[in-house]
């Protein structure tokens, strides 16, 4: 999970680390009694979690209560690449005399962790990483070991912080690794980490990514979870502990395994090129189980996306045996019907590995009209897109 | 003969009383693996009957290797409890522990990965998040249905599940030497180029499946790999050339990052390497057949 700069920044304050005065307004008149309460000169700031909002507007100094205000309500409600802005945050302004990167993150490759440190921050490090790849320092970080007193002092040494930040810089690096261990982050990023006029060192910006699988150990991150943005449907998936993705095509999936269903994506996407270019509506993995229960749930919810015009159920019967799948694709159409759903989109079904044929066997046997059995993979995807073509 | 799981192996489930762990072992035993016995702390001196097979619980893994000479764990604790009980296996210096849990914190994956380093890697970890390794015919450890396929002369290392069963059930005619589950999280204790690699000097191994999906690089290494140590012919499979960037796609692992880890790249790498890489499964499966064909 994705946190926006506000709760990027009140993480930050809370482990300890020198950030700025702020707060986080949804209206101008909250913007106002922020910028009254920080006094001054203030920045407002679009929270998007997008980059390059400073290019798009979203980024204004304001002088003052009433510039605040003026400001926040040109953010608000803005569109920053597809993101509307609900929120701004206001902070007291910095008088910037250097700016520095600093992030740690994930290494899938050496499965650790790795400390990214620049002198040249304030831009994207990326691009700082192919101009001038000899200001970027790259130290892994044992999971075990951590960063310590010692092992920051190398980082900084080797990033070659000016001396007289050196030890500051030391004393941030150990409390951000300590927030990003504490906090179960996958990553948490300050740039810019800057020097302002009376020689402090700041984080001035604050990017933080969680680990989602760490929940069970932090109840307070469900807080951090921004409800504004997620799709209704995505929203109703969740309540029903589906694993659902919205997507924008016409053609629901359902699958089992998030391997196969991201393979029936692409299938049905290659197939939809034949089809008046019908794309997949979303992803739904339904899991290994796959019981009558769940596979209504997931039907109800990819039924009730009013762009979904065919729904593709693919399921391999692994442990789970197929007759078993099909008896709970009748069952969860009958639970449709007594629940008061009327479906009227058709369904293709694929069945295949362990009891296929009595799988097969059942949906014959029930003679649904809506439901189309096709036995290959590619066969039923170009089935599906073709009746959502037809249903467009 | 096979990879890491034979008919020799003894296998012990840690996690043995809970649901997954005593439904897995029942389906374990059936399918012929020599499972002797479980680990939980608490019920330590019991035993516990699968149709007929009295297992003996153990408090500490140390222990049952002790008493049944173990060399395979199968790991089904809930995630809060995952990290002690694979730092367990370590410590007892077990040679394979396959974690099947979904949902362990990357921070928990690290931390013990990074302990059997520093222990010197005594110990082949599989997971987290993965369904395990089937050596159909000698063995099967973790969740993998034992009945897809006869034993064979295919190796197939993947990322996914479903999909491993997919295509070991299209190349059932051919059979499988062992097919391992890596498994979809972003820090996994075994990668395509250890399982390419052991394919590779297997001698019951003639062709290898290599099945990715989006997130990360492991797959553009595995190509670099391939291009340099493998001779045996391999075919891979990429899932979610359609994902979208920045959503995860079930698997905590399949994330498009910014530019970074999409299906394209990893597919082109691959042809690069020589791998023929198939658009769809059936497809996959497929050029398979036309390689144990020729």
């Amino acid at each position: 999970m994705d946190l926006f700069e506000y709760q990027g920044r009140d993480l930050f304050e809370r482990h300890g680390l020198p950030v700025l005065g702020g707060g986080v307004a949804e209206t101008p008149q909250e913007a106002r009694a922020i910028a009254e309460r920080l006094g001054g000169k203030v920045v407002v700031k679009a929270q998007v979690k997008v980059g390059g909002r400073g290019k798009a507007g979203g980024v204004k100094l304001a002088d003052g209560a009433d510039e605040a205000e003026a400001r926040a309500t040109d953010i608000l409600g803005m569109d920053i690449k597809g993101h509307t802005v609900h929120k701004v945050m206001l902070a007291e302004t910095a008088d910037i005399k250097e700016e520095y990167y600093f992030s740690y993150l994930l290494d899938r490759a050496n499965r650790t962790f790795l400390c990214i440190a620049s002198v040249a921050g304030g831009m994207e490090i990326e691009t700082v990483a192919e101009t001038d790849p000899e200001r970027v320092a790259k130290v892994a970080i044992d999971a075990s070991k951590g960063v310590d007193e010692a092992k920051a002092r190398e980082i900084v040494t080797l990033a070659k912080f000016p001396a007289d930040v050196a030890d500051q810089v030391v004393d941030i690096a150990v409390k951000l690794w300590q927030a990003f261990v504490a906090e179960d982050a996958l990553l948490v990023e300050v740039n810019p980490l800057a020097k302002v006029g009376d020689g402090r060192v700041l984080a001035l910006d604050a990017k933080v990514t969680l680990d989602e699988n760490a929940g069970f150990r932090h109840p307070d991150h469900e807080a951090l979870e921004d409800k504004s943005a997620v799709d209704p449907i995505e929203q109703a998936a969740k309540a029903k502990n589906l694993n659902y993705v919205k997507l924008d095509g016409e053609v629901g999936i359902i699958g089992n395994g998030a391997g196969l269903v991201m393979s029936t994506l692409d299938v049905v996407a290659y197939a939809g090129e034949r089809h008046g270019n019908v794309k997949p509506a979303n992803f739904l993995d339904i899991g290994g189980g796959a019981s009558a229960q769940v596979m209504a749930n997931g039907l109800e919810i990819v039924l009730g996306d009013p762009a979904v015009k065919s729904v593709f159920v693919n399921v391999f019967g692994g442990i789970t045996a197929c007759d078993a799948v099909a008896n709970g694709i009748i069952q969860a159409l009958e639970l449709l019907a007594e629940r008061g759903e009327t479906v009227t989109k058709p369904l293709v079904v694929r069945l295949d590995g362990n009891n296929a044929e009595a799988g097969r066997a059942i949906l014959d046997g029930a003679n649904n009209p809506l439901v189309t059995r096709v036995d290959t993979m590619d066969g039923a995807a170009e089935k599906a897109a073709e009746l959502a073509a037809a249903g467009k | 003969m096979a990879i890491w799981l034979t008919k020799d192996s003894k296998v012990i489930v840690q996690g043995i009383t809970g649901g997954e762990g005593s439904k897995h072992t029942k389906r374990m035993l059936a399918a012929g693996t020599q499972v002797v016995g479980g680990v939980n702390p608490r019920k330590a001196g019991t035993k516990v009957d699968f149709d007929g097979t009295e297992l003996p619980v153990f408090a500490t893994v140390a222990e049952a290797i002790k008493e049944t000479g173990a060399d395979v764990s199968v790991i089904f604790v809930p995630p809060a409890f995952t990290k002690a009980a694979v730092l367990e296996a370590i410590d007892a210096e077990i040679p394979l522990a396959i974690v099947i849990t979904e949902g362990v914190p990357v921070q928990d994956s690290a931390a013990f990965w990074s302990y059997n380093v520093s222990k010197g890697e005594k110990t082949r970890i599989i997971g987290p998040n993965c369904p395990g390794i089937a050596s159909p015919g000698a063995s099967n450890a973790g969740i993998i249905p034992a009945d897809i396929t006869p034993q064979g002369r295919i190796g197939l290392v993947s990322k996914s599940g479903t999909l491993t069963y997919q295509l070991m059930y299209e190349l059932r005619e051919f059979g499988f030497s062992t097919a391992v589950g890596i498994g979809g999280d972003p820090i996994i204790g075994t990668t395509h180029i250890d399982a390419l690699r052991a394919f590779q000097e297997d001698p019951d191994t003639d062709a290898i499946v290599m099945i990715g999906e989006i997130g990360g690089d492991a797959e553009e290494r595995a190509a670099e790999f391939i291009k340099e140590h493998v001779t045996k012919p391999v075919v891979g499979y990429i899932a979610g050339f359609t994902a979208p960037p920045g959503k995860t796609m079930g698997h905590a692992g399949a994330i498009i990052s910014g530019s970074a880890g999409t299906a394209d790249a990893k597919k082109s790498a691959l042809e690069a390497a020589g791998v023929k890489v198939g658009k769809t499964p059936s497809e996959t499966a497929q050029l398979m057949r036309e390689v144990m064909s020729s």
